[in-house]
């Protein structure tokens, strides 16, 4: 038998290669062991990129086992490219987020959309036809014209794509924040709907059965990826542009037609996305599921250059390709449907019985590792965890101190400029660009509280949404991730939809240093009270740690994505207000929490205090007194209580809907253990404005839920003011005030940069 | 009534154009295929949107080499109704269908939004039940939508009355901000000589549910239905 041997022109393996490509010493000795001798170059480069943290989550794996996964219309959990959930009817949706972050802080444009791209295989590739897209942004303050130029390039990118494949992007959430500001975060999911029949895995079987290569050909774009997505950001990394993909969306499109109908012909056992560190992982990932060996021929892969390495050829990230494992004698039928679509299959492999990941060039062996556990057999890192002793004191601190402004005494003041903050205002800037229509199923797209699509050929419609808040779980992991959890349920309820799962992308700095691995774990122990409590299982999602850049990390950002359910489309509630005379409800507590609020940030400057309680339990019961109201039909409309508290609340619910503004009179006066300022803009938690037509009927349901609901205002639908009456003073807003401070603020310092200017125009402006 | 709706390589709204035959109008559609080059006796085409190849060398260029778009050209020629929706305008004027050209947007951004149009002219097989300056409210999504044909030439369009839509506001006002993409004198859709081509740049069969916003969409359908039965 021919042993495997360096290739005439590789690199002597030295201790400086070795660290080059991500290894410690100690991996590399673990290596040495697993393999019995020294790796080859080839071998490296696979292992390089298995093990980096991206592929192989080898600091996040045993934290994540804590979160809870199974329920009973869970029906693929995490571990596939995607989660599946069962709505009945026979259809099951699945999805799935990830980020691309790093990417994405280099080259805006191709980062995003090559994160739509690969998030979309993802979908389809479990056999569901990818009906939505959802994003999750960061980026620091727009003052910056870097940012300016990052948020532009983002927006396209991931417009751009979607647009072109033709999936709506339905929702999302777009947050502005210094912390953020060197290394803006791209979090992209999409939701696919399928038959459950239509549901396959990635999984290797079949010994005999060919390996296939579909899609686009191999080029040398994106090599080491996945390892570049593992370390920090530094001045260095713009020389990294090299390793960014390169999208085509038109290509993903035949791809995804191609794939779906693929799938359905029953010519395949299996197909995976060449994503992260491309063919390297999806082979050795489609093994280890399927317990089973493989063989790869490299000289066997359609390349787009000659000369192309093993080592290249293993590791490119070139986008829109697929490996497929077909039914012996099937390998016609596989092709001739590609061929449709006008694009290329062929075989660079076998499914084998002996337990080998075993790389050929022609009959040369470039790389061999035993067994077929090479993704799992990576070492697991449990680091120390310690909470930095500069957060304890901030959350420690009391937001009450900070004394107010005297602009402050005029509340309109104070509202206007919450509602002009980006990370409040209007995104209509972005949702413009992004086809949020096609497919012709979106009922509530961009903009309310979470997206509602109808399912076709049923009654039913499931609700979408993104959700996170960085700067609780900043200054409490704990508590945070509970809030991003119950914030993402909340949205989904205010639809009427009941929350049935989610999908997370945590994204984090250094897992090395332990003020960075204890805000992991606390916020992933925090976000699995709260799923439990509210029954929605993690599915899946991805973790992108290394979000550093040289002068901090980002605030710690678990993005949680929901899926929810709504069994009647008559339950479909939006967040607007809806009819002259509604009686405005406040569902859920008073408590005047006004610790790491948007209104310390942006009025004051601050990011101090605790951020506010978030029991689980009682989350879970103001959602089934919302469901039920909805349910009863007393709700005409239903908003979530987030960024800004109430004030910002109540003047969504009147100016969200720019085509038909609404004015109100709400009475706060009973609320007169609290400041004026903590009434207004505290961000307690568990918190629903509803209007509606039958307040009786739905202070009778929270009574009988155990939860507080006190009727505080009207509707005054031909009215121009939002008047609030205050235990102290009151609030006169003009909605015309209001109105163009929340829809102008982002599009007015977007034409900051040059009128007109094209995205290339602004990539010059950032060079500056 | 039979609809023949063309899938190009990098088509996207064809499943929805599908959908709005059966589903709302319940008539027989079916899928062409680009490569092919039979009809199959469709009685009316529509060129769906999209991005047929991409549109990376310019919307519409490519897909009018299709061997189908031979025959949907001799379809046209004979008086067949064709119904060119977005990327399907952009290809029936690369295609010598219609006259004028879509540009990229004037701001320079894609653009999704529910905008309104108002109907210039009921007397086409398009709108005959639209009552004249009704406004309607349909989604647009495009990257290159801007109509441009020279000064003669709409002149031209508008003296025949072969302008059947124009951007406008709530009230039916003619005004620069109703006009989503800088398109000449905030054309949104227009006719062949013949009167049997429509191209748009809105999405009617977007707009056939109140569910999801506008069924302002549906009559224009219906009128095809009106006009080639009778």
């Amino acid at each position: 038998m021919s042993q495997v041997a360096p290739r005439p022109g590789d690199p002597v393996i030295t201790p400086a290669l070795v660290a080059e490509h991500g290894l410690t010493p100690d991996e590399f000795q673990r290596l040495q062991g697993m393999l019995g001798r020294d790796p080859t170059f080839t071998e490296l480069g696979i292992i390089s990129a298995l093990w980096s943290e991206h592929c192989s989550y080898k600091h996040s794996r045993p934290v994540l086992k804590s979160l809870p996964t199974e329920a009973p219309h869970v029906l693929q959990g995490p571990g596939e490219n995607a989660g599946v959930i069962s709505i009945g009817d026979g259809l099951a949706v699945a999805f799935k987020i990830e980020s691309h972050n790093h990417p994405s802080a280099v080259e805006p444009y191709q980062g995003a959309a090559t994160g739509v791209g690969g998030i979309l295989r993802d979908v389809f590739t479990m056999g569901a036809r990818p009906i939505a897209m959802l994003n999750s942004l960061r980026f620091g303050s727009l003052d910056d014209s870097r940012v300016r130029y990052l948020f532009a390039g983002v927006v396209k990118g991931i417009g751009d794509y979607g647009n072109c494949v033709g999936i709506p992007t339905v929702a999302g959430e777009i947050v502005f924040d210094a912390a953020y500001e060197k290394n803006p975060l791209v979090n992209a999911m999409c939701v696919g709907l399928m038959h459950e029949e239509d549901l396959i895995r990635a999984k290797a079987e079949g010994v005999g059965n060919p390996i296939m290569a579909v899609g686009a050909r191999t080029g040398r774009d994106g090599i080491h990826g996945a390892s570049f997505a593992s370390e920090d950001l530094s001045e260095a990394s713009d020389a990294k542009r090299p390793r960014i993909q390169v999208g085509d969306p038109f290509t993903e499109k035949l791809l995804l037609e191609a794939s779906l109908e693929l799938i359905k012909s029953g010519h395949i056992v299996a197909i995976q996305d060449m994503g992260a560190a491309g063919l390297t992982s999806s082979s050795a990932e489609m093994a280890e599921r399927g317990d089973v060996g493989v063989t790869i021929d490299v000289s066997k892969v359609p390349t787009r250059e000659k000369g192309m390495t093993p080592y290249e050829i293993l590791l490119s990230e070139s986008q829109e390709r697929m490996l497929v494992v077909a039914r012996k004698g099937h390998e016609d039928a596989v092709s001739e449907i590609l061929t449709k679509w006008d694009l290329t299959a062929a075989v660079i492999g076998e499914v084998i019985s002996e337990p080998v990941y075993r790389v050929t060039e022609g009959s040369r062996i470039v790389a061999e590792f035993p067994g077929s556990r090479l993704v799992t057999d990576c070492p697991v890192y449990s680091p120390g965890a310690r909470e930095s002793a500069a957060i304890i004191e901030l959350r420690a601190a009391d937001p009450s101190s900070i004394p107010e402004l005297a602009e402050e005494r005029d509340h309109c003041w104070t509202l206007e400029r919450l509602l002009a903050s980006p990370t409040i205002a209007s995104k209509t800037w972005a949702y413009r660009q992004y086809d949020s229509t096609v497919r012709t199923n979106t009922v509530v797209g961009p903009g309310g509280d979470a997206a509602v699509l109808r399912v076709r050929g049923t009654n039913k419609a499931i609700s979408l949404k993104t959700d996170c808040n960085g700067r609780y779980v900043y200054l409490d992991p704990r508590v945070g991730g509970r809030i991003a959890v119950a914030e993402a349920a909340r949205n989904v309820a205010c639809t009427g939809a009941r929350p049935m799962a989610i999908t997370n992308c945590l994204n984090f700095g250094n897992p090395t240093r332990p003020e960075v691995f204890f805000q992991f774990r606390e916020a992933v122990a925090g976000m699995g009270e709260a799923c439990r409590a509210l029954g929605t299982p993690v599915t899946g999602g991805n973790v992108s740690f290394y979000n550093e850049s040289p002068t901090s990390a980002v605030y710690p950002t678990p993005v949680i994505g929901m899926v929810g359910l709504i069994d009647d489309l008559a339950h479909v509630t939006r967040s607007a207000f809806q009819h002259d005379g509604d009686t405005i409800l406040l569902l859920g507590e008073m408590a005047g929490e006004l610790g790491g609020s948007e209104y310390l940030a942006t009025i004051h400057g601050e990011v101090v205090g605790a951020p506010p309680r978030c029991d689980p339990a009682r989350e879970k019961a103001v959602i089934d007194a919302l469901l039920e109201s909805i349910q009863s039909g007393a709700v005409s409309s239903a908003h979530d209580c987030s960024d800004g508290g109430l004030a910002v609340a109540l003047s969504e619910c009147c100016i969200s809907n720019i085509d038909c503004l609404s004015g109100a009179e709400v009475d706060l006066s009973c609320f007169n253990g609290f400041t004026d300022r903590a009434i207004l803009f505290g961000e307690t938690q568990g918190r629903i404005v509803i209007s509606s037509a039958a307040p009786e009927r739905v202070m009778e349901i929270a009574k009988r839920h155990g939860v507080d609901c006190t009727q505080i205002g009207r509707v005054r639908r031909h009215s121009d003011i939002l008047e609030v009456t205050l235990p102290k003073s009151s609030l006169r807003a003009p909605l015309a005030r209001l109105k163009s401070a929340y829809h102008d603020t982002i599009p007015s310092i977007m034409s900051r940069t040059p009128e007109h200017a094209t995205f290339d125009e602004l990539s010059q402006v950032a060079a500056h | 009534m039979k609809f023949g709706i063309v899938t190009f390589p990098g088509s996207n709204c064809d499943y929805d154009a599908y959908h709005a035959i059966t589903e709302v109008l319940g008539e027989e559609a079916i899928y062409l295929w680009h490569k092919d080059h039979d009809l199959q006796s469709s009685d009316v085409i529509i060129l769906p949107g999209g991005f047929s190849y991409g549109d990376y060398l310019r919307a519409g260029a490519i897909a009018r080499f299709s061997p189908i778009m031979q025959e949907v050209i001799a379809h046209a020629k004979a008086g067949g109704p064709v119904l060119a929706i977005c990327n399907g305008f952009q290809i029936a004027c690369e295609a010598g269908l219609l006259p004028g050209a879509l540009m990229r947007n004037s701001h320079l951004q894609f653009v999704s939004d529910a905008v309104r149009m108002r109907v210039e002219n009921t007397d086409t097989m398009f709108t005959n039940l639209y009552e004249r300056g009704e406004v309607l409210r349909i989604p647009v999504a495009h990257g290159d939508g801007r109509f441009v044909a020279s000064e003669e030439t709409l002149d031209q369009l508008e003296g025949d009355g072969r302008v059947v839509f124009r951007y406008a506001d709530a009230t039916g006002k003619i005004t620069p901000q109703a006009n989503p993409n800088g398109s000449e004198r905030n054309i949104a859709g227009i006719v062949n000589d013949a009167g049997n081509v429509l191209g748009l740049m809105p999405h009617p069969e977007r707009a056939c549910s109140p569910l999801l916003g506008s069924s302002d969409g549906v009559r224009l359908l219906e009128s095809i239905l009106t006009k080639v039965a009778a």
